[in-house]
């Protein structure tokens, strides 16, 4: 039986806890002067990406370079796709070729879950579906948290976590929404109504567990991590908020409303950043941003899931990292 | 003369349900009577209906054959047939083909094919404005005199309530009712499920239930200036039966349906991004689909009606925000509807009629009872007959179904159309063509 990674929700505990500490053993892969194990030798992996990505596309080739897999990215623009293909024609075409991991990024929910109904013979990847999930960007998040704490003797659990913005458009958010409680972090979710997910508190979508803030000050409180979501322009022309202006003024994250509300809060951005819109540039390179980090430990984190897919071996041996 | 004996009658039109024979003379009913009293009488042909319903021929008034212009989905041939087998004599097919059924050459065309097929009758149901469009009535008229039974822009709503108002007053004139696609678009636009705890989760975009409320309002208000008759489709908010419940008290002339699938199945179906479940109204939350079955019961909801909406696999193996809205449903409306009886949730006297009668009284059209001297429309159902809807059995072009694989109890065992025998032993007669 293949495994798969299509979300955070279809994950226990124990399996996100494992992919946690996995990565945190491939941290330190990346830091040598080579950055190479020959983990996954004789290993092929897809990179799908049939939605643009330039970070996350290129923080998984390195991660299956750095385990020496051999890689082939296709993008939407020069895949057979664009001559008409259906997904599930490439995704066969794709199998036929024997890879042992397809990474499949899309805009469209739901994708990795019907390739999963399609493909027999290797692990998918969710890189990225519609606005359902991204849990890679869920688990590196969590490795920075996790080092960022570990460091204050503070455990990745009972942290107030506050996310906000655009909340009802992200995949981000929502993989971060399961993997915090699943670590038993209070997740609050701040954002005016448009953008919020539709029944998003109560036993809703996430089945309880999440608060829900229309202010900003409220929601900020006392926060542990605040994390930033891309405020998307082009929704706009949506109506989803009055004018961008009015989004700043009230949503924006700057480093007055933190020192007022959360001074000691740290800050994730999953990027790329509109600075100055939901994000200001004094906080976004200021000492409180963990973004560097999270970029960091993206690779470290793909290396994880790559690694535990492509083998079936959950944890790793001493042997495999040297 | 053809003899259907030791049965049980269940006619909810001439409140009549019991063991009685039944005579059928050329294409009439010639009479009804106890056990035994047509002993005597001369018959070509014995159907012994032991232990099995004998009903009014079943009529679904919301049907897509796709011919003209999608032949490889369904067609008029297909479509009929897969209608005789699920026990339904006539249906109602809706004018979003290509071209639209929007003049009286497409109207006389569905039905020559229709004569053709020899299978279940097909009543056209016209456009109320050109193409679909919305912007410039249809000849309702000439589609009338050229055989449509009804007028219906199925798919979209008609937004604009200055047409809506003139169609309305116009289809009155003529004694039909406008069914209504109750759906505004800009409250529902780009959405792909309801829109719900679980669409949040999944993050597809939701399909709100006020989108459908709404335009039930609106209609209801027209209705009620015009005094025309309105019939909502495909019915799917527990709100929206208030609002029709309201209105059939203030003695404004709306009737309306809903489907098997919206009463038997909830939003779960789409939890793995099933496309077999998508469609438009879509599957929403268990509190609906009981508020569906309470307004079934109490009569606010007429009728049943499938909503029957072939697609190739092609259309469905997709991403599921891309793939087609609708599903088959001709030959799952009756064992589904049946369930239902089975449950003691409706009386089966009342399933017969929400599947036969209540069309005909909708419509005013021929057939949804036995009366005596009346066109030999019937069905005689196989209340206890266990079954599997699979690729075998479907006798439509397509396989889009959430039921596909489903036990189910029920089927038309025989089919009558004008005193002919369609189907036998739950198969299509071999007809000479």
């Amino acid at each position: 039986m293949r495994q798969h990674l299509l979300g955070i929700e279809y994950l226990k505990k124990s399996e996100l806890e494992n992919y946690l500490s996995n990565a945190e053993a491939f941290v330190e892969v990346s830091q040598r002067e080579l950055k190479k194990v020959p983990a996954l030798r004789g290993k092929t992996v897809i990179n799908l990406f049939l939605e643009p990505s330039t970070r996350t596309r290129a923080s998984f080739e390195i991660a299956a370079k750095r385990l020496s897999a051999d890689t082939v990215n296709m993008t939407g623009s020069e895949s057979s796709v664009t001559k008409g293909e259906t997904l599930i024609d490439t995704a066969r075409t794709l199998q036929a070729m024997a890879p042992d991991v397809i990474v499949v990024r899309h805009k469209e929910s739901g994708v990795p879950n019907l390739l999963v109904n399609h493909i027999s013979r290797a692990s998918i990847i969710n890189a990225g579906d519609g606005l359902h999930e991204h849990p890679t960007q869920a688990l590196l998040d969590c490795l920075t948290l996790k080092q960022h704490f570990a460091a204050q003797d503070r455990p990745l659990e009972g942290l107030k976590v506050a996310i906000v913005g655009d909340i009802r458009h992200s995949r981000v958010a929502r993989s971060n929404i399961w993997a915090h409680k699943l670590l038993g972090n209070e997740v609050r979710l701040i954002a005016p109504p448009t953008l919020m997910p539709p029944y998003a508190g109560g036993a809703g979508a996430f089945e309880g567990g999440v608060q829900i803030f229309h202010s900003l000050a409220e929601g900020l409180e006392g926060a542990d991590v605040v994390m930033v979501l891309r405020m998307q322009l082009e929704r706009q022309s949506e109506h989803f908020v009055p004018t961008i202006e009015e989004y700043i003024a009230e949503y924006g994250i700057n480093e007055h409303i933190l020192r007022r509300y959360a001074p000691g809060a740290v800050v994730l951005h999953p990027g790329p950043i509109n600075r100055g819109v939901e994000l200001s540039s004094e906080v976004a390179d200021g000492p409180r941003a963990l973004i560097g980090n999270q970029v960091t430990n993206g690779v470290a984190v793909r290396m994880a899931v790559l690694f535990a897919l492509a083998t079936g071996e959950s944890a790793i041996s001493e042997q495999e990292s040297a | 003369m053809i003899l259907i004996k030791n049965g049980t009658v269940i006619d909810p039109d001439s409140n009549v349900e019991g063991e009685f024979d039944l005579l059928i003379d050329g294409a009439g009913i010639a009479d009804l009577g106890r056990p035994g009293s047509f002993a005597s009488a001369t018959v070509q042909r014995d159907i012994d209906a032991t232990g099995k319903w004998i009903v009014p021929g079943l009529i679904d008034m919301h049907v897509h054959l796709r011919e003209p212009g999608f032949e490889w989905k369904e067609t008029i041939q297909s479509g009929s047939e897969a209608a005789i087998l699920g026990g339904f004599t006539t249906i109602l097919c809706m004018p979003n083909t290509r071209p639209v059924n929007d003049n009286a050459e497409i109207t006389r065309f569905i039905l020559e094919k229709a004569q053709g097929a020899k299978a279940a009758r097909v009543l056209p149901i016209g456009a109320v404005t050109v193409n679909l469009q919305g912007k410039q009535m249809a000849p309702l008229s000439e589609l009338r005199k050229a055989g449509c039974a009804a007028f219906s822009d199925d798919g979209e709503p008609v937004y604009d309530s200055g047409i809506m108002r003139r169609a309305l007053e116009w289809a009155s004139m003529l004694d039909v009712p406008i069914c209504c696609h109750e759906e505004d678009k800009s409250l529902s636009c780009g959405g792909s499920m309801n829109e719900s705890a679980l669409s949040s989760r999944l993050g597809l975009k939701g399909m709100h239930k006020v989108a459908e409320e709404v335009m039930i309002a609106r209609d209801i208000e027209l209705a009620r200036t015009t005094g025309a008759a309105i019939h909502i489709c495909h019915i799917s908010s527990g709100r929206g039966v208030e609002l029709v419940r309201r209105a059939k008290n203030d003695g404004i002339k709306v009737t309306c349906e809903v489907t098997p699938h919206h009463l038997v199945l909830t939003e779960e179906a789409v939890r793995n991004f099933d496309t077999n479940a998508k469609m438009s109204p879509p599957l929403r939350e268990v509190e609906e689909s009981a508020a569906l079955l309470a307004g079934l019961k109490d009569g606010t909801i007429d009728c049943i009606a499938s909503d029957h909406a072939p697609h190739e696999s092609d259309s469905k193996d997709v991403e599921f925000a891309k793939a087609s809205f609708g599903i088959l449903g001709l030959q799952t409306s009756l064992p589904l509807i049946l369930e239902f009886a089975a449950k003691g949730e409706i009386s089966r006297r009342r399933a017969v009629e929400a599947l036969s009668s209540a069309a005909a009284r909708i419509l005013r059209i021929e057939g949804g009872n036995l009366r005596k001297g009346a066109r030999a429309d019937l069905a005689i159902i196989d209340p206890s007959w266990k079954w599997t809807f699979d690729r075998d059995c479907n006798r439509s072009l397509s396989l889009n179904s959430p039921f596909l694989g489903r036990q189910l109890c029920g089927i038309a065992d025989a089919v009558l159309v004008n005193g002919r025998v369609v189907v036998e032993g739950r198969k299509l007669e071999q007809s000479p063509k």
